[in-house]
């Protein structure tokens, strides 16, 4: 599904991710870990292709297309979604608007017809369920107002219509009481599927306690410091970065 | 901004101008230059009582005494040579209109192309149209159907002859001929325009539409437009506007006076599309109008919805006397400026009975080389007491060489009442639409559904027909986001 070979990426002159490798495959869950400043979210940006950071070395493939190569929004098209860490506020675009006219690039893209809007009414109930909303959150402007909670459901809520086949979640637990996160959480475990992949980047454990990944990946300094099953956060949890982005630094 | 983004930007608000084209039309044209003797031609032609002709004298007379205003509008343009423009210019036609027929088939192609079709089968259910070409009306649709509920809606020199006193009684009870410069010159130089009266306790059947098309070259617009509802009637009409593409400055000095009796309700609503002038600035329509309406009567109201994008400087402040106690004035507005565009917009409010409303939302968007002034006014007088006003004025930035500009003012003489003043500048952002192109969609579209976005609460206030025209006109769809 996914390949990223030594990838490096600067924002400015400033290098921020310094020779990333790593391959996901279809049905996997990863998990991205790491202390604030690893370039964790910077990964993620990278992958969605944000104007703001330049690859400078490495590659990325995606179903075996030049990742790089593609704008983002041929990007999410081909079925890659970014759930932001700061979800955008449109003001005055409701949220069914912009959702549906999302979907018709994305069938389009596909080769689909649009959407018809009764079918389109009948879908977005279903996916509400997910993230347990009533349909009034489809009138309301995209994230306008929206507190930091709600933002982040409505992320899940994109996700779970637009059915992407690789979804990074950027520190979506991240300013989520209990309650939140269990939604968001089994929002995205009941999205899981044998041909779809998901990285989950986080600063905490205690997401993974919901959703249980298959490879967990420690970044410090812009590159991946250890890779291990889903007991490395459990060990992080206990231990801290310290101990690791030392030996990072040491060897 | 990235590159991309700056390209898309440029291509959206570089559109080509879609009604840039001319008709081949011979035309009765007055020479340029301006004199009484001008005057006495053009209400001659119109075959105008003696009444009008003499208002016109008077309004030329003191227009020549007047200074162009200048100093206070943050507009520049060369200095304008009145003797130079042609102040009449008609399609010549064999003999009077009888009907549609009649119509020269130039002219119905004309308004064909424009999306106007004149013909009553082909015309949307429920508008009827006044098509103004250059100086004269050409047609008015639907005239028959409107006049079985007692609704007049005509040419205003056809007004003038069938209904004299109802224009004379009217016209310049709120536009006095000595208003303002540009005022004072239409009054002497109108040729044509819209007239409509809406009888007692009538609401108009369908909504009413002028059409404005300048097409001869070196040739000035002034129409006039009197919009009376009298006690208890209900009015919606809209105007819409174009011109050909040409290198030279044309001026368009319009006047419409609105007058609300009691209980009265009139909406009126502009989609402004006048040619802008090249990206350097060369050529565009000069739209300096002065649009006004009076709350003559208690409980009446008068709503302004203006979207202007088009026009080299745009010059409006559509505004409401609120003299009928309880009367509600409203004022919305889009206004976009691109290229060497310049705009100076907004509204006056006056607020003079008792417990009157008035709300004002603007929304300036920036793009280019242009700059968008909104100016406003609320005056409250010392008898309006409960007075209320309700002022939002948003400015939207695309890119870095735009400007925007604010300068509300406010004059209040009474105690109780209250006025709210909300403002606000954004720059379209990065951010919005990274998360937009992460969805699916291409920058263009990202920068549309931001732009519709941010002018909503406006579009909203139009009505169906127009809400489509200013769809187009910022080359978006607007489905779902109004509404």
């Amino acid at each position: 599904m996914l390949e990223i070979i030594n990838l490096h990426a600067n924002a400015g002159d400033k290098p921020i991710l310094n020779g990333i490798s790593l391959t996901v495959k279809a049905g996997e869950v990863h998990a991205i870990m790491g202390p604030n400043g690893s370039g964790k979210s910077t990964l993620a940006q990278v992958l969605a292709g944000h104007p703001a950071y330049q690859v400078t070395d490495g590659q990325v493939l995606y179903q075996g297309h030049d990742l790089l190569d593609m704008e983002p929004e041929e990007r999410a098209q081909a079925g890659v979604f970014l759930a932001f860490q700061y979800p955008v506020e449109i003001p005055g675009v409701s949220n069914a608007y912009f959702l549906r006219a999302a979907l018709n690039e994305i069938r389009k893209a596909r080769g689909e017809e649009e959407i018809d809007p009764l079918d389109f009414m009948d879908l977005v109930e279903e996916k509400l369920k997910l993230v347990e909303w009533g349909p009034e959150i489809m009138s309301r402007a995209v994230n306008a107002g929206f507190s930091g909670g709600e933002k982040k459901r409505n992320e899940i809520l994109q996700m779970a219509v637009l059915e992407p086949k690789l979804a990074i979640l950027d520190e979506t637990d991240s300013g989520l009481d209990i309650d939140a996160l269990r939604i968001v959480a089994s929002g995205v475990n009941r999205l899981r599927r044998p041909d779809n992949a998901t990285i989950v980047v986080t600063h905490y454990q205690r997401l993974l306690n919901y959703i249980i990944p298959d490879r967990v990946h420690v970044l410090a300094g812009g590159r991946i410091v250890r890779s291990g099953g889903k007991e490395l956060a459990l060990e992080l949890e206990a231990k801290g970065y310290e101990w690791l982005t030392e030996e990072a630094v040491s060897a | 901004m990235s590159p991309s983004t700056e390209s898309s930007v440029e291509s959206l608000v570089n559109r080509e101008y879609q009604y840039g084209f001319v008709t081949e039309i011979e035309a009765d044209s007055l020479p340029r230059g301006l004199s009484e003797e001008t005057i006495r031609l053009i209400s001659a032609k119109k075959h105008e009582p003696a009444w009008l002709l003499e208002w016109r004298l008077k309004a030329y007379r003191r227009w020549q005494e007047m200074q162009e205003p200048h100093h206070w509008a943050n507009i520049s343009y060369p200095p304008i040579d009145y003797q130079d423009i042609s102040y009449y210019s008609a399609p010549k036609t064999k003999k009077p209109l009888g009907s549609l027929e009649e119509v020269d088939p130039t002219l119905l192609r004309t308004y064909e192309k424009l999306g106007i079709p004149l013909s009553e089968q082909k015309l949307l259910a429920g508008v009827a149209v006044d098509a103004i070409f250059d100086s004269v009306s050409v047609a008015t649709t639907f005239k028959e159907t409107l006049a079985k509920s007692g609704v007049i809606f005509c040419a205003i020199s056809e007004a003038v002859r069938e209904h004299p006193e109802l224009v004379q009684k009217y016209l310049g009870s709120v536009v006095p001929y000595n208003d303002n410069f540009f005022a004072a010159l239409n009054s002497a130089v109108f040729s044509d325009g819209s007239f409509v009266y809406v009888p007692k306790g009538v609401r108009c059947p369908m909504e009413l539409s002028t059409y404005f098309r300048i097409n001869a070259a070196d040739t000035g617009q002034f129409e006039r437009t009197l919009i009376v509802a009298d006690e208890g009637a209900t009015v919606s009409y809209l105007e819409g506007c174009t011109a050909p593409k040409r290198d030279t400055n044309q001026l368009h000095a319009a006047v419409v006076e609105l007058v609300a009796l009691k209980g009265a309700t009139i909406k009126y609503s502009t989609v402004q599309n006048w040619y802008a002038g090249d990206s350097e600035g060369k050529g565009g329509i000069y739209n300096f109008v002065t649009k006004r309406g009076k709350c003559a009567g208690d409980d009446s109201k008068i709503s302004w919805t203006q979207v202007e994008t088009g026009s080299a400087i745009t010059w409006k402040y559509p505004s409401v006397i609120l003299q009928g106690d309880r009367s509600v004035g409203e004022f919305y507005s889009v206004a976009v400026v691109n290229g060497r565009q310049q705009a100076d917009t907004g509204t006056k409010m006056i607020h003079i009975g008792r417990d009157t409303r008035s709300t004002i939302v603007s929304k300036g968007i920036s793009a280019g080389h242009g700059n968008n002034s909104y100016r406003g006014q609320v005056k409250v007088l010392g008898k309006a007491t409960g007075a209320r006003n309700y002022t939002q004025c948003d400015s939207m930035l695309i890119g870095n060489r735009c400007g925007a500009h604010t300068f509300p003012y406010i004059d209040v003489q009474n105690p109780t009442a209250a006025v709210e003043h909300e403002a606000s500048t954004s720059k379209i952002g990065e951010d919005q639409i990274f998360y937009l192109k992460q969805r699916g969609l291409n920058t263009e579209n990202a920068i549309s559904m931001i732009v519709n976005g941010f002018c909503k609460e406006v579009f909203k206030e139009l009505p169906m027909e127009f809400a489509v025209e200013a769809q187009k006109l910022l080359g978006v769809s607007l489905e779902g986001s109004v509404g």
